[in-house]
C-alpha cells in the first residue's frame, strides 16, 4: 500500500492572510470615514480616494514590515494598479448611470412618433419627439455606409491581397486618416464640395463627412480580419485554377464574412455619435425629411446639441432622453459587433 | 446518365500574364486603396486653397497674435480684420497636454493590471468597458462633464489652488474656476484613457515571455518582473499611445466647446476659467460667419489638420518601430 500524500498550496493564502486583508480592508474603509469626516473634504470621491491612499499606505507598510523591502514595493504596485483600473471603470460607470437616470423621465412613446416641426425645445416634454432625429441620423447611416464600405474594404484587400508597392504608404496614410479630426473632416466637405456646388445644407453632405471618418476604421478593422484568413485557402484557389478575382471573391471575402460585417459595424458606431461635422453640414431641420439630398436634416446629435444649447429644465431633460437613445444605439452596434467578432473567421 | 454525354471541356490556356478580369480586379482595388491618398491630399489642397487668401493677409501673424476681429460695412464689405490663433492654439496644447498628463499614468496602470493581474474574466469585462468607452460619442463626454464632471472638478481645482498655488501653473489672479481648461482637460483625459491603455495593453502583452518567466524564476515579485522586463520593453510604445492620445484630444471638438470658455488672449494658467481651442473656435464663429470670416477658419482647420496630421504621424511611427524590435 502506498501513502499519497496530501497535496499542499504553500503559496495560497492562509487565513491568518486572509484575516489581515479582511482587516486592513476595514480599517481602510473606517479611516476613509474618519478622514472625511475631520477634514474639509467632501463627496464621494474624497471617500473613494482616501479609502484608496489608506489602503495602500496600510498594506504597503505591513508587507514592508512582514516581508521586507521588495515585498513593500510590490504591494504598492499591486494598489496602485487596481486604483489605475477603478478609475478608468468609475466615469464610464458615472456616465451609463446618470444617463440613464436623468434620461428616462424624458422617454415616452410620444417621443418616437413625433417630430419637432411644431415644438421648440423649451416646450413642455409632451410636444414634439425626435422621430426626424432618429430617421435623420439613420439615413445619414446608411448614405455613409453605402460610399464607405466599398472604399474600406477595397483599401484593406490591398493591404491583405495586392501588396503592391503602395502597400507601406496606404497603411501609414490610412493610419493617419484615423487621426483627422471630425471638425476639419466637416471643413473639406463645406469648402469643396457645399460652398462651390450645392450651395445648401443637405443630409448628404453630412453623410460625406461621416464617410471619410468611418473608411479608416472599416479599412483597419478588415485588414486584421483578412489577415487571419489562412493562406491556405489562398493557395488553394490558385491551385484549383482560379484567378485571383475568384480566389477572393469566391473564397477569401466570404470565409472572412462576419469579421467584415464586425468592421462595419465598428464603423457605423463610430461615425453613430459624431456631432461636429453634422453641426456645419446638415442644417439640421426639425421635421422629419426623407430626402437626403434636398433641405435641411435632423439627426440625434445635432436635436441633443440644440436641446442642450436651449438650457431651459425640459430642453435640458430633451437632451438626456436624446443622448440615451443614442446610447443605446451605439451600445447596440457595439453589442452586435462584439457578438460577431467573437468568432471572427467563419465557415 | 450515360458515359457518352461527359463533356470534357477544353484545356485552359495557359499564360504567364494575368487575365483580364484580374487586370481590372487589380486595378480597381488599386484606386480604393490609393482614396486615402486622394482624400488627404483633397483636404489638404481645398483648406488651403479657401485660407489662402487670409493666410497671405495674415502672414506669419495667423500664429503669433491672438485677436479675432472682423468690421464690416452694411453691404457687407470687410473694413477691417484680424485673425490670429495664438490663444486657440495655446489653449489646444494646453488642454491636450492637461490630458495627457492625467491619461497617461492611469492608463499604464491599468494597462498593466489587465496584463499581469487581473483574473481572466475581469480581464475580458474591462477590456469590454474600455472598448466600449472608446465608442461613446463625444457629446456624450461633453455633456455629462458640464453638468456632472464639472462641480466636481471644480472643487478639486480650489484644493490645487489653495494647497499648491505657488507653482506657477496652479496659480491665479481671479478666483473663476468654471469652464477652465483644466476641466476641459480632465474631460479629454477620460476621452483619451481608452485609445492609451489599448496601445500600452497591446505592447505589454508582447513583452518577451522568457524574460518574464526567467525574472520569477530568479526570485523578482511581480513589481521587480515588470520593472526589469515590461517597462523596458514597452516604454516608447507608451509614449506613441500617449502621442495618439494628445492627436485625439487636440482635434476633440464638441466635449470641449461646452465644457471650455473661450478666450481670445493667451492664458497658460490652467484653473483659470478662460482657454482657447481651435477646433471649438470653428464651432463657436460658424454660425454667424460672414464669406471672409469662413476663410479665416477654413485657414485654422487647415492649421488643425496639419497638427494633428504630424503628432499622428509621429505615434504611429513610434508605435509600429517598437512593436517590431520586441520580437
Amino acid at each position: 500500500m502506498t501513502m499519497t500524500p496530501a497535496p499542499t498550496k504553500p503559496w495560497a493564502a492562509s487565513t491568518k492572510d486572509r484575516a489581515i486583508d479582511g482587516a486592513i480592508f476595514v480599517v481602510s474603509l473606517l479611516s476613509s470615514y474618519l478622514l472625511v469626516f475631520i477634514t474639509p473634504l467632501k463627496g464621494k470621491l474624497a471617500y473613494f480616494a482616501c479609502f484608496f491612499i489608506t489602503y495602500a499606505i496600510i498594506t504597503t507598510g505591513i508587507k514592508g514590515i512582514q516581508r521586507g523591502n521588495a515585498a513593500a514595493k510590490d504591494a504598492l504596485v499591486n494598489s496602485l494598479v487596481a486604483i489605475g483600473a477603478i478609475v478608468t471603470v468609475i466615469p464610464v460607470a458615472s456616465i451609463l448611470l446618470t444617463v440613464l437616470q436623468k434620461g428616462l423621465p424624458g422617454i415616452s412613446f410620444g417621443l418616437f412618433t413625433h417630430d419637432m416641426a411644431l415644438a421648440t425645445p423649451t416646450d413642455p416634454l409632451s410636444n414634439g419627439g425626435l422621430l426626424h432625429a432618429i430617421t435623420g441620423t439613420l439615413t445619414l447611416m446608411v448614405l455613409a455606409l453605402i460610399m464607405s464600405v466599398p472604399i474600406g474594404i477595397l483599401t484593406a484587400l490591398y493591404l491583405t491581397e495586392i501588396k503592391g508597392r503602395f502597400t507601406g504608404p496606404i497603411r501609414f496614410l490610412v493610419q493617419a486618416m484615423s487621426g483627422v479630426p471630425s471638425i476639419v473632416a466637416g471643413l473639406f466637405i463645406l469648402s469643396a464640395i457645399l460652398y462651390p456646388i450645392t450651395k445648401a445644407y443637405s443630409g448628404f453632405m453630412g453623410a460625406l463627412s461621416l464617410t471619410i471618418l468611418m473608411i479608416p476604421t472599416i479599412a483597419r478593422t478588415s485588414e486584421e480580419v483578412l489577415n487571419l484568413i489562412p493562406n491556405d485557402l489562398r493557395e488553394a484557389g490558385t491551385a484549383l485554377g482560379g484567378t485571383q478575382w475568384r480566389t477572393v471573391a469566391m473564397i477569401v471575402l466570404p470565409a472572412a464574412r462576419s469579421g467584415l460585417v464586425t468592421a462595419v459595424i465598428l464603423g457605423v458606431a463610430r461615425i453613430a455619435g459624431e456631432t461636429a461635422p453634422i453641426l456645419l453640414l446638415t442644417g439640421g431641420g426639425d421635421r422629419v425629411n426623407p430626402n437626403a439630398f434636398n433641405g435641411p436634416m435632423g439627426s440625434l446629435p445635432y436635436y441633443i446639441w440644440k436641446s442642450f444649447n436651449a438650457g431651459s429644465p425640459e430642453a435640458i431633460t430633451r437632451a438626456w432622453a436624446g443622448l440615451l437613445v443614442l446610447v443605446g444605439l451605439v451600445l447596440f452596434l457595439f453589442t452586435s459587433a462584439r457578438f460577431l467578432g467573437a468568432r471572427k473567421v467563419s465557415k | 446518365m450515360s458515359t457518352q454525354d461527359l463533356v470534357i471541356p477544353a484545356p485552359r490556356e495557359i499564360l504567364t500574364q494575368p487575365r483580364r478580369s484580374d487586370k481590372v480586379f487589380r486595378g480597381v482595388v488599386t484606386g480604393g486603396g490609393l482614396s486615402s491618398l486622394a482624400i488627404l491630399g483633397l483636404i489638404a489642397i481645398f483648406l488651403t486653397y479657401r485660407g489662402f487668401e487670409v493666410l497671405r493677409q495674415e502672414g506669419i501673424g495667423f500664429i503669433t497674435h491672438s485677436d479675432w476681429s472682423i468690421s464690416t460695412d452694411d453691404a457687407g464689405n470687410v473694413l477691417e480684420s484680424h485673425f490670429g490663433l495664438a490663444a486657440m492654439l495655446a489653449g489646444t496644447i494646453l488642454c491636450s497636454l492637461i490630458a495627457v498628463v492625467i491619461a497617461v499614468p492611469i492608463s499604464v496602470f491599468s494597462a498593466l493590471f489587465l496584463n499581469f493581474y487581473a483574473p481572466g474574466w475581469l480581464k475580458k469585462i474591462l477590456i469590454t468597458i474600455i472598448d466600449m468607452m472608446a465608442a461613446f460619442p463625444s457629446i456624450l463626454f461633453g455633456i455629462w462633464g458640464f453638468l456632472v464632471l464639472m462641480p466636481s472638478v471644480e472643487y478639486w481645482a480650489k484644493l490645487l489652488h489653495r494647497y499648491l498655488g505657488f507653482i506657477p501653473v496652479f496659480d491665479m489672479q481671479v478666483p473663476v474656476y468654471t469652464r477652465s481648461p483644466f476641466v476641459a482637460g480632465v474631460v479629454l483625459s477620460i476621452m483619451i484613457i481608452p485609445i492609451i491603455t489599448s496601445v500600452s495593453r497591446e505592447i505589454f502583452s508582447q513583452a518577451p515571455l522568457d524574460r518574464i518567466q526567467a525574472a520569477y524564476a530568479l526570485g523578482a515579485t511581480r513589481w521587480a518582473m515588470i520593472k526589469a522586463v515590461v517597462i523596458p520593453h514597452g516604454r516608447s510604445g507608451v509614449i506613441g499611445g500617449a502621442m495618439l492620445g494628445l492627436g485625439r484630444a487636440m482635434g476633440e471638438t464638441v466635449a470641449v466647446f461646452t465644457v471650455l470658455n473661450i478666450v481670445f488672449q493667451v492664458n497658460w494658467q490652467m484653473l483659470l476659467g478662460a482657454g482657447g481651442n481651435v477646433a471649438s473656435l470653428i464651432i463657436l464663429k460658424f454660425g454667424d460667419a460672414s464669406p471672409y470670416e469662413i476663410k479665416a477658419l477654413m485657414a485654422a482647420g487647415l492649421i488643425l489638420f496639419l497638427l494633428t496630421l504630424v503628432v499622428n504621424a509621429l505615434a504611429n511611427l513610434i508605435v509600429k518601430t517598437t512593436g517590431k524590435s520586441g520580437r
